[in-house]
């Protein structure tokens, strides 16, 4: 059977017999094999059993493990001494010692917990040891493919009469698991009763939970704070009277991307009580919304609600864990607002947002819309010390990690960074059992004097667009760690506008043979082709991000081993990665600036 | 920017040569040229210094015109001929090209006799490669067409490749074909001597000088606008090679011609080590879609890639003629391929990668002839990147039309009539040459459609064929459909389907045909080209009955089959004439002939009469029901008895059919079977089709296609226009004295041509051919063009030919001439000169046995079933 058949198999299965709610209610027999299969390190402070409980159900574990036996010989045995390296010396062991592996969360605190899949894995790898025989494997580049593409997603600006009227033309969107299961996630929707469109993408942590309910509620909040009065009063008469509500958002979603069905009515209600709120506060005067406010607003209100609806619990035993889960893990997000030319990149954590600019020459060169929050930022630095006593200056920051343990300064969940002492043990004791019996939740980060020491208020960037500007990307820190912004940038321009600006060759004076020529071209040829192989910019992306070799070419071999790796050592070699890339209209854009 | 191929020795050389002209009113330095003004009137201005302008010149005034201007925008031969790869070669497709080429060559041949300047001409001979059994079958198939014109050629082995070029790899070679008397010469210098033997005949030629557009009064040339002026002129030609489309389009009444320009890109090394003899031969590797011949020492190498460039779609843009690169990535698959055939030109030092716009038109033939819509417009381009091959013919054949009002040959192939403006579309042209282009080395194969380009005209019961299995075939647009795929059969997939034998259709074909026989089917016609003629009084009738070269004055209601011929006594059209009454007529023709039927009728036309001619294609769609049921099913639609008592046949009525009147039944059918013609008007269309489906089921009726169609005409020896019938066949060549009034004592056009035939006899004859010894299995099928034998002796070509589902043989239709043994005459062809012979068909250099018939085979027209044959199987809906 071939592999492609294996995998849409795979997916298949998922879906058809675990739709989610029942998956979800029948998932403690599942959670043995992803326990046992978890390597660990990245998930560390939490037992494995509630991470792995919840919605992620299809984003693709399955192709993954299909894989693992496949896996060449030696490649084992060097992926093992790696893992083993880490084992004996993680007291030390620090983030770059595994290149691609950025932990969250410090490896020597829970120690105890990494070391049952450990063993599990140990013996594991030993019995493949003797079974597996020399025989060398790759993926083929169909079979590369299928894992590359699983996942992607396009949307084209829909013309009208035709053309295009929007300053977005489209983009492209696709994300690469690392985590079992994937821990990222994306959004992309249309305002429909303002203008403009949102993208986002947000990095988990601590499990898939708060990434999540950040993925599909946190647009809501932006398209409710940029409404005028009128159309919140029109709406909130709506759901009175019983009327149709006005849609206000168009989802743009991959069928991967889910949203979930029992928390809705919970997630309406507490958007409900954000616009009544603003309704009520209105003060009657019809002032234009700023875009910038409106995004603080929206995440602070998110994240407000997500801790409110914790402490609250819900009598639902089902939602009661899901909103706690929610809490207890979190989300950076990184969220692209585009009305015309005006562009606004909200960010919270260190997820990136990246305008591709072409210069004259045709040279691409790389605008930084957004700021990561942590160590590397000193201003960030300089932020936490202000908000806490002197005397915490040391601990707040240890190890380049908020209070030695967290990587983003800044992110939705993770209330325990953001609870007092009192709250964080009254909810656990009045939480669930399977809240009670995980040891993350009741670890209380050292030197825990003055919550809160976490925020998602997001650091917003206005960009007006100029005719140049081609396109955006977004991505999380998975995309970073790899490739160089410059890099990024230029493959994805290339890419944009097909090879046409691939200089051409031409033989002016020079002595050349037919036969050096013929070299030439060959090479210049299997270039081209890894363009033409995707149809997504975002895909092409990641093939270079994990296939790239040292000299910025495609290596299939490379990515073959890449992408072969079981789960449980994928997250050593990278990060999950997801990236929308959303490509502008030169054309409005500079229509607009000539109506100016 | 222009690089200039043929080495810059040669460049000075020419221009030394050019001052030396006298006559030429012309030179390269600006000043002189403003010096002399334009004439102010001439009979003839061309169009464009290019191959084709100069060959048209050149011939003209050979011919005696010598009152002719030759304009030239930039400087002669400076357009694509400059750049033509200068090879001659004369294995073409086409019998009509076949003889353009090698009418070139031999005037090429004795053009640096004739006129002093070297134009290059070097004997080289040409091999074709086959890499595959079909591409073998296809060489042969030319071979033994080149050789019954008096070309020699010949089949050759792998090994005997090598010894004639020494580079050649020919491990993967399974043959060749070699062509001694190929040439290659410089078109540039062609162009000049011909441009210098027409300047001192008498032609005027300016360079640096633009058409603007040509000036028509009345739908006739009045004259020309230049940049420098104007000239009054009668004749106006158009050669003007890549820009001829928008030249044509520049016009008040726009003429369209149909064509657009690609890319295209060839290679030019340095010298061998040992350089190439100037006589090594020019090799075509069609199967790697390049050619290569020897140049300076070295080679020049290009080809035609399956990924064309078209170019200059938004008209003459100087941003993409300053683009015309080298593109070294898109020449890479050929480049792989020259080296994979001679791998030791890897070390071989590149001089330049030449870009040169070559021009396509949309079915592969060059565009020749008169417009339909303006008198006196002539028209000579769209080469195909065979404009050297072909220029010396083609101006010849043109010059001939010009002068005699037709040209020698038939050349209806490459008539500009047989385009409209429906091709006219830069979106349709820029898509339909991007598919032309990587035809010209892709394989043949019979029965071939073009796949872009399609959809444009159809019938209104387009989607309701097609979601019944209908494939398509396209003519002059329209959607027409081949077979219909039943619902539990699959076909193989288009580059599968390509094939010399039996087709995967065959059984497909064979039931509908089979249906037809026996009960009845439908085919949807709508394509026919029609035309309604009316006038106040008896103008019509007069008129007609002097075009048509039967008689029309028919009781109302009567449907004639005639010609129209022209003085020669050739069929100019082919068709059937319903009279609806007294001034009023119907007139069906071959789709095809919708541009050019229109044309002839109004060049014919009285001028200020009240006649009214009107284009009626679009509004009827027809729908023909062939079979020996056709009578009950539209008996019970019309609740009228259709029998030949009430409903004889040749006879046309208009009845209602389910709820629609003023349905047009024609009882005739195309083929000789029973049956009926619907001519319905468009609205009642898909009505009409769906009642007669729902009533006709219990009859077995079913859908059927062109092809069960050919198959049942040419069984039954009906001669089609376009393939079998053309303007130098007349009506006594193909056995059609009945359909022509000569006794009537009436004049009509071609009737001195046909009495004199009459009293001295034919001197070719309409034969039919039945394949005797020909396995349909396992043998190649015939197509046209394959040679016919008798006795041994070359005697006529086949025209057209398809499988006799009831006489199980495979038919051939094709003219047999009698050339005497020792003069090659031709001679007077009696039917008893046809049946005292032993005929044999030549298909790709097999011979098969085949019985020729004077007369349609008898037997087929009293089919009849025997009760006692009925079987189970009849009661089965077919």
């Amino acid at each position: 059977m071939s592999i492609s058949a294996l995998l849409s198999m795979g997916r298949c299965c998922c879906r058809c017999c675990c739709p989610r709610g029942l998956w979800m209610l029948s998932a403690p027999c599942c959670d043995d094999r992803r326990m046992c299969v978890c390597p660990g390190p990245r998930r560390i402070g939490i037992p494995v059993r509630s991470s792995s409980l919840p919605l992620f159900s299809d984003a693709m574990p399955a192709p993954t493990q299909l894989f693992f036996p496949l896996i060449r010989n030696c490649e084992l045995s060097r992926i093992y001494g790696t893992a083993c390296y880490c084992h004996h010396k993680h007291l030390c062991c620090s983030p770059s010692y595994v290149p691609q592996s950025r932990l969250r969360y410090a490896p020597h605190l829970a120690y105890a917990t990494f070391c049952r899949p450990k063993e599990n894995w140990w013996q594991y790898t030993q019995g493949r040891r003797y079974a597996s025989t020399p025989q060398k494997f790759y993926l083929t580049p169909p079979q590369v493919n299928s894992i590359l593409k699983a996942n992607e997603y396009s949307f084209k600006v829909p013309e009208f009469d035709g053309k295009n009227v929007s300053s977005i033309l489209g983009f492209d969107s696709n994300q690469l698991p690392a985590n079992a299961p994937i821990e990222d996630r994306r959004s992309a929707a249309t305002c429909l009763q303002t203008r403009g469109m949102l993208l986002g993408v947000f990095d988990g942590h601590a499990g898939c939970a708060c990434s999540q309910a950040v993925s599909e509620r946190l647009f809501y909040y932006i398209a409710v704070s940029l409404l005028p009065h009128e159309t919140l009063l029109e709406i909130e008469n709506a759901v009175e009277s019983g009327r149709a509500l006005l849609p206000i958002l168009q989802w743009h979603k991959h069928p991967n991307d889910y949203f979930s069905k029992e928390a809705s009515k919970l997630y309406f209600n507490s958007l409900r009580t954000y616009w009544q709120e603003l309704i009520d506060l209105n003060t009657g005067e019809s002032a234009d919304i700023d875009v910038k406010e409106a995004l603080i607003n929206a995440f602070k209100r998110l994240d407000n609600d997500i801790s409110l609806e914790a402490q609250v619990g819900d009598p639902n035993s089902f939602l009661n864990y899901l909103v706690l889960r929610v809490a207890f893990s979190g989300a950076t997000a990184c969220v692209a607002h585009v009305d015309g030319v005006d562009l606004h990149v909200a960010n919270t954590g260190d997820s990136r947002a990246m305008l591709g600019v072409q210069e004259e020459d045709g040279s691409w060169s790389a605008v930084t819309l957004s700021n990561d929050h942590n160590a590397q930022n000193e201003k960030e630095l300089e932020r936490l010390k202000l908000e806490h006593p002197k005397n915490e200056a040391k601990s707040v920051v240890k190890q380049d990690r908020l209070l030695g343990l967290l990587m983003p300064f800044r992110a939705f969940g993770d209330v325990k960074f953001k609870w007092s002492i009192d709250l964080q043990k009254r909810v656990i004791e009045s939480g669930p059992d399977q809240l009670n019996d995980n040891e993350y939740t009741k670890f209380i980060p050292p030197n825990y004097y003055t919550p809160p020491y976490l925020t998602a208020e997001p650091e917003v960037t206005y960009h007006r667009l100029r005719p140049q500007d081609k396109f955006l990307v977004l991505a999380t820190d998975g995309l970073w760690e790899t490739m160089h912004r410059q890099d990024v940038v230029r493959i994805v321009g290339e890419y944009l506008t097909g090879m046409h600006h691939q200089q051409p060759i031409a033989v002016g004076g020079y002595k050349v043979t037919l036969g050096q020529m013929h070299g030439l071209l060959t090479e210049r040829r299997a270039k081209m082709s890894s363009v033409f192989e995707d149809q997504n910019a975002a895909t092409h992306l990641i093939r270079h991000a994990v296939g790239n070799n040292e000299f910025g070419a495609v290596d299939h071999e490379r990515l073959s081993k890449m992408l072969s790796l079981p789960e449980e050592l994928a997250r050593m070699y990278r990060d999950d990665i997801t990236i929308i890339v959303v490509q502008f209209n030169s054309h409005v854009v500079g229509a607009y600036q000539n109506q100016e | 920017m222009f690089y200039w191929l043929l080495s810059v020795v040669r460049r000075q050389k020419t221009s030394r040569r050019w001052q030396n002209w006298p006559s030429v009113r012309s030179s390269s330095t600006a000043a002189e040229v403003h010096s002399v003004a334009l004439p102010a009137q001439a009979q003839v201005v061309i169009c464009g210094g290019g191959i084709m302008g100069t060959s048209v010149a050149y011939h003209l005034s050979k011919m005696g015109w010598k009152d002719i201007v030759l304009l030239e925008q930039g400087r002669l031969a400076a357009g694509s001929t400059r750049f033509c790869a200068g090879i001659l070669s004369t294995a073409r497709h086409l019998s009509i090209e076949q003889k353009m080429a090698d009418y070139s060559n031999k005037l090429y041949h004795q053009l640096e006799q004739e006129t002093g300047i070297q134009i290059g001409y070097t004997k080289t001979g040409s091999i074709f490669l086959a890499q595959t059994q079909d591409r073998l079958i296809s060489l042969k198939r030319i071979n033994s067409r080149l050789n019954v014109i008096g070309i020699p050629s010949e089949i050759i082995s792998p090994k005997k490749v090598a010894e004639l070029h020494p580079l050649l790899n020919v491990h993967d070679l399974v043959g060749a074909m070699h062509v001694p008397e190929d040439a290659v010469v410089s078109s540039a210098d062609v162009t000049l001597a011909l441009a210098s033997a027409a300047s001192q005949n008498g032609v005027q030629i300016y360079d640096q000088t633009s058409v603007l557009h040509v000036m028509v009064k009345k739908g006739q040339v009045t004259g020309v606008e230049t940049d420098k002026g104007q000239i009054e002129c009668q004749y106006f030609v158009n050669c003007a090679g890549q820009w001829a489309y928008e030249l044509g389009l520049s016009n008040e009444e726009p003429v369209s011609i149909p064509l657009h320009a690609c890319e295209h890109f060839y290679l030019l090394t340095r010298p061998l080590e040992t350089p190439l003899q100037s006589n090594t031969p020019t090799i075509v590797d069609a199967d790697g879609r390049i050619y290569i011949r020897n140049w300076q020492g070295g080679i020049l190498s290009g080809g035609f890639e399956k990924n064309p460039k078209p170019i200059f779609t938004e008209g003459k843009n100087q941003l993409e003629i300053q683009n015309l690169q080298e593109d070294w990535d898109h020449f890479e698959p050929l480049l792989s391929s020259l080296l994979r055939r001679m791998p030791e030109l890897e070390t071989l030092e590149i001089v330049k990668l030449v870009n040169c716009p070559e021009t396509f038109t949309p079915d592969m033939r060059c565009i020749m002839g008169e417009s339909p819509v303006v008198q006196g417009y002539f028209v000579l381009a769209g080469m195909n990147s065979a404009g050297l091959s072909f220029g010396g013919g083609a101006g010849k054949y043109l010059a001939e039309w010009m002068v005699h009002g037709y040209p020698s040959e038939n050349v209806w192939e490459l008539d500009l009539k047989r385009f409209g403006a429906l091709q006219s579309s830069r979106t349709f042209l820029r898509h339909r040459v991007m598919e032309v282009m990587p035809l010209l080395y892709d394989l043949k194969v019979p029965r071939w459609d073009f796949q872009t380009g399609r959809q444009l005209r159809t019938s209104p019961l387009y989607d309701r064929l097609d979601a019944q299995g209908a494939r398509w075939m396209e003519k002059h647009g329209f959607e027409r459909p081949k077979y219909f795929v039943p619902p539990d059969k699959d076909l193989l997939a288009l580059e599968q389907s390509k094939t010399f034998y039996k087709p995967d259709w065959f059984d497909i074909v064979e039931s509908e045909v089979k249906c037809c026989k026996e009960a009845v089917c439908v085919i949807d016609m709508s394509s026919f080209t029609k035309f309604e003629i009316t006038s106040t009084g008896d103008q019509a009738l007069e008129f007609l009955q002097y075009l048509f070269s039967n008689d029309i004055d028919v009781p109302v209601g009567h449907i004639v089959h005639t010609g129209m011929l022209n003085e020669g006594g050739g069929y100019e059209n082919d068709c059937s004439i319903a009279r609806l009454n007294k001034r009023s007529f119907f007139m069906i023709s071959p789709t095809d002939q919708q541009v050019h039927c229109w044309a002839w009728l109004k060049k014919h036309m009285p001028v200020d009469s009240n006649l009214l001619l009107e284009d009626v294609t679009w509004k009827y769609t027809a729908l023909n029901l062939i079979g020996p049921r056709a009578v009950d099913v539209l008996s019970e639609l019309s609740y009228t008895p259709m029998t030949a008592d009430h409903f004889p046949s040749l006879f046309c009525k208009e009845m209602s059919v389910g709820y629609a009147n003023g349905i047009r039944v024609m009882s005739m059918t195309h083929t000789g079977e029973p049956g009926f013609m619907l001519y319905i008007p468009i609205e009642y269309a898909l009505h009409v089709y769906n009642e007669v489906m729902s009533v006709g089921q219990k009859y077995g009726i079913r859908n059927a296609g062109y092809y069960a169609l050919r198959s049942l005409r040419i069984e039954k020896f009906f001669a089609f226009w376009g393939q079998d019938l053309n303007t130098l066949t007349t009506p006594l060549e193909c056995g059609r004295e009945s359909r022509v009034k000569l006794e009537k004592g009436m004049d009509f056009i071609g009737r001195d041509a046909l009495l004199q035939q009459k009293q001295h006899g034919v001197y070719k004859r309409f034969i039919m051919f039945i394949l005797d010894d020909h396995d349909t299995d396992l043998d190649l099928w015939p197509w046209w063009g394959e040679p016919i034998y008798r006795n041994g002796q070359y005697v006529g070509k086949t025209t057209s030919s398809a499988y006799g589902y009831t006489l199980e043989r495979h038919v051939c239709l094709g003219f047999v001439h009698n050339f005497s043994e020792d003069t090659r005459e031709e001679q007077v062809v009696t039917p008893d000169f046809i049946n005292r012979g032993e005929y044999e068909i030549d298909i790709a250099g097999q011979r098969f046995q085949a019985k020729a018939k004077l007369y349609p085979v008898a037997s087929l027209f009293t089919h009849k079933r025997r009760k006692d044959d009925v079987e189970l199987s009849d009661l089965h809906g077919k």
